[in-house]
């Protein structure tokens, strides 16, 4: 199996050279043909593409093959559908598509949603296809009135020819329209003529959102459906030696108990009984290699490897050399935790098996490949399996798994329990069950030179790469180096002379995955908060330092004029506040932020204003925009003040929101303000560059007001404490 | 066999009286609006209304909720027309949502308690629900907004 990445696009531009012909800029009509779902409408509705549907009443529907995670794509690409058709924007909807190859993302070649990529991606896509619907509803109706399509002009859902003032709707014209002939090639719009695009549009999911009717598959229900939850080995890489189950299978409910690869599932009529079933499993546990591991252990074999050389994977200058010749040098090390997505919707899967079919409901951000391993757990062809996209309560990269394990489980306990099933995680197993941000050891170390310039930069990284053992290894891990690993810090975009990082990957059981932002989530930390280190050591205001590191007329430069501007930097500020400042650059996005902090003697931290700018290129919908960042700074502040999964005794130590807390609203910064860049720039994505910054900002800002400088997450009240 | 009242609408549901309600609500009476998310009262996903009163189904057992008014979000208002629905709708608080029926629960009894709510209220009343997209600055720009609509109803 050969694939593309889900990965940065950064990542993904670098190393899409190497998988000839996957980036596909120029779009031909051939893969906008109407999908079979599509294809099967009736005979009223006009379906010109895989992406859109008019039907006779009007309603124009928008078929999208993104998952809707909260970040907006159920809104934002039918926007783009509807401003080139000229569509009623009130009479447009959204559906989620089957699986099939005409909604394959244009750049990985395959069904997926990752790497903040789904506007740029179909952004030239879903307006050809729009223009397209257009061109047709108007030679329907030109045809009809025996005039030049060209005379013919849209607006709002009609086609107008001014010159007899002659109107029909959309709706009234679908039926000819499907008889017509698609045009081999569209005009589109001049960007300066959008009525709809760039506009604060609101998003089509709210009301159902806001009446309980969205349907997340947890929701799902099928005739004759039995629950499941799963006892899974409590350390990583372990398995079950023997079991018990008369005692689950003595609870009121409970129907049946069944082992299969990942673990033994308790089945029964709803979710209290399996669930009660599970916890009275008796097992004996084979815990494996990682039985007595712990993080303490992880934190001293990482620092050792840290003091070893790994592969390289940036080397300009001569670092070392430069680190001898230095007026100044500085070292530290930076460590950041295991974290979990913690999803609010906790990992579940509908599966219904039957002897020539599968069908499975899953919120998912990876149908091809789910397809594929539904069918070979199932023991079908990938055909005889159908996905039914729903609603994702949160996705955070935890939905997009490269061994569909949440599918493989489900198809596989349907298929022994012979009835549809619905396998549900606890909070606990969804906490406990692994696929986390890896742990992250850093060691870096800088020299200042005469004048107090940074003449040296070296940084050797350890964690896990997860992209080894999948297939978007051998893309994506070249000379011993996972690209997700080491972006943000082997491409940062500061121009240091000297400047060389490398990297261990050190395999461990503990199953890992992308975590929003992938590796940007802590190379951004540590070189945002070094290069502070170097600034304060070099008696350097921040700022500066950064300017002087950046090209004027460049975008990352333009981001932090700009947050240098709105947040005030340098003007007075209440006594006890401090500010801190960071920029990075990820999946073709440009952020910076200021925080504004206070910190009690005692180190209570209160984060009261974040200040953020941002060039994303080119945009669809501002509201959304300006939502995924201020959601992109909780979720971060999050991480850094709260998140941490530890091990001990070879068992993930926290449970469940009491001991791996999210931010609640009366911890939120009570400001967070959001600037965007009018930028004709190159498009880049929104839904994870927000992330990166908000820890660096805030530990800058701790400095600033403490003189303590943070070097591990999350941050800690007694590393806070001072005088 | 126990009564329950959801919605104004009478059920009599035969299941273990230890049940969390949550599981009725959503397996025996198809109310799925109310979600899951912990199952220890912590993050407020699983909010609903007994007699009024905002509780967490996740951790109330079925029994508890016997003779009494269940108000789920499916009875919120049944056509978006609660002002906290319309102040949702308004300033497109959801991101993906899952979290928002137990907000807007919450909300419910917050606004009747304080309608006229400062942030601080708002901060500490919210403070029970967890949103992991982060929409909390729209939530409580929702929940002023719903306050000024149901002043502005009072008022006419």
């Amino acid at each position: 199996m050969s694939a593309p990445a889900a990965v940065s696009r950064r990542v993904f531009l670098k190393t899409s050279a190497a998988t000839a012909g996957s980036l596909v800029i120029g779009l031909h009509f051939s893969t906008l043909a109407p999908s079979e779902a599509a294809l099967a409408a009736p005979a009223a509705e006009f379906v010109p593409n895989a992406f859109v549907k008019v039907a006779a009443d009007g309603a124009v529907s928008v078929i999208i093959g993104k998952a809707e995670m909260g970040q907006g794509v159920y809104t934002s690409l039918p926007m783009l559908i509807a401003e080139e058709m000229d569509a009623d924007w009130k009479r447009v909807r959204c559906e989620f598509a089957p699986v099939d190859p005409a909604y394959n993302h244009t750049a990985f070649g395959i069904q997926m949603t990752g790497g903040s990529t789904s506007v740029w991606s179909s952004y030239d896509q879903f307006r050809k296809a729009g223009a397209m619907a257009r061109a047709m509803l108007v030679q329907a109706a030109a045809d009809g009135w025996g005039v030049a399509p060209s005379t013919c002009r849209t607006e709002n859902g009609f086609v107008i020819h001014d010159g007899s003032g002659r109107r029909a709707a959309y709706g009234e014209l679908a039926g000819k329209a499907a008889e017509g002939k698609p045009p081999a090639e569209v005009a589109l719009k001049d960007p300066k003529d959008f009525r709809l695009v760039g506009k604060a549009v609101r998003r089509l999911d709210t009301p159902a959102k806001s009446s309980g009717s969205a349907t997340f598959s947890i929701d799902v229900n099928r005739p004759g459906m039995l629950v499941a939850v799963m006892a899974r080995p409590p350390v990583f890489g372990g398995k079950a030696k023997s079991f018990d189950a008369s005692a689950a299978k003595a609870i009121r409910g409970v129907k049946d108990v069944v082992e299969i690869p990942r673990g033994i599932a308790v089945i029964a009529d709803g979710y209290w009984a399996a669930r009660r079933g599970r916890d009275a499993l008796k097992i004996e546990w084979d815990e494996g290699p990682m039985a007595g591991y712990s993080t303490e252990k992880q934190r001293a074999e990482y620092s050792a490897l840290s003091k070893t050389a790994g592969a390289v994977a940036h080397n300009d200058g001569d670092a070392t050399a430069a680190l001898g010749r230095a007026a100044k040098t500085l070292e530290a090390e930076y460590e950041t935790p295991y974290l979990a997505h913690a999803t609010m919707e906790p990992m579940n899967c509908v599966a219904d098996v039957r002897a020539d079919s599968c069908e499975v409901w899953a919120g998912t951000q990876f149908q091809t490949f789910d397809r594929m391993y539904a069918a070979q757990a199932a023991g079908l062809k990938p055909e005889q399996v159908k996905i039914h996209s729903t609603f994702l309560g949160g996705g955070f990269g935890r939905r997009a798994v490269p061994d569909c394990h949440m599918v493989v489980e489900a198809v596989q306990v349907s298929k022994a329990a012979g009835a549809p099933v619905k396998l549900m995680w606890t909070r606990e197993d969804d906490m406990r069950g692994g696929y986390y941000r890896p742990y992250w050891f850093h060691r870096v170390s800088g020299g200042l030179d005469d004048a107090g310039n940074i003449s040296a930069w070296k940084q050797t990284i350890v964690g896990q790469s997860f992209m080894a053992g999948t297939p978007f290894e051998g893309m994506l891990v070249k000379n011993g180096v996972d690209a997700t690993s080491v972006e943000g810090a082997a491409d940062m975009p500061y121009q240091i002379p000297n400047l060389y990082v490398d990297l261990h990957s050190p395999k461990l059981q503990v199953p890992t995955l992308w975590w929003r932002s992938v590796g940007h989530s802590h190379t951004a930390f540590v070189v945002e908060s070094f290069l502070d280190e170097l600034a304060h050591a070099a008696g350097k205001d921040p700022l500066e330092v950064r300017r002087a590191l950046l090209a004027k007329g460049t975008r990352p430069r333009g981001v932090l004029e700009l947050v240098a501007e709105k947040s005030g930097w340098g003007s007075p500020l209440p006594a006890g506040r401090g500010r801190g400042i960071a920029v990075h650059d990820s999946f073709g996005s440009y952020f910076a932020y200021v925080a504004e902090v206070s910190v009690t003697p005692q180190g209570e931290l209160t984060v009261h204003r974040m200040v953020c700018a941002l060039d994303c290129g080119p945009v669809v919908n501002p509201d959304t925009i300006q939502a995924q960042v201020e959601g992109a700074v909780i979720f971060g502040l999050t991480a850094a003040l709260r998140g941490e999964i530890t091990l001990a005794n070879g068992r993930v130590v926290q449970s469940n929101f009491h001991d791996y807390p999210a931010l609640r609203m009366n911890e939120c910064p009570q400001k967070i303000e959001v600037h965007i860049v009018q930028s004709t720039e190159k498009q880049g994505g929104i839904g994870e560059p927000g992330v990166p910054c908000a820890a660096p900002a805030v530990a800058n800002a701790i400095f600033a007001v403490t003189g303590k400088r943070i070097r591990r997450l999350p941050i800690r009240a007694e590393d806070l404490r001072h005088a | 066999m126990l009564t329950l009242t959801v919605n104004g609408k009478r059920s009599s549901i035969d299941v273990d009286p230890a049940m969390p309600l949550l599981w009725v609500l959503r397996e025996h009476l198809g109310l799925t609006g109310t979600k899951y998310g912990c199952g220890m009262a912590l993050c407020g996903a699983c909010t609903v209304h007994i007699d009024g009163e905002a509780v967490r189904s996740c951790v109330t057992p079925v029994s508890r909720a016997a003779g009494k008014n269940v108000t789920t979000i499916e009875g919120l208002s049944h056509d978006l027309s609660h002002p906290l629905q319309r102040a949702w709708i308004e300033i497109d608080v959801p991101q993906c949502g899952y979290c928002q029926s137990g907000q807007l629960m919450a909300a419910a009894v917050l606004l009747r308690e304080n309608p006229h709510p400062t942030d601080a209220d708002i901060d500490d009343g919210m403070a029970g629900n967890i949103c992991r997209c982060g929409t909390y600055p729209r939530i409580r720009r929702a929940i002023h907004r719903a306050a000024e609509m149901m002043a502005e109803g009072k008022s006419r």
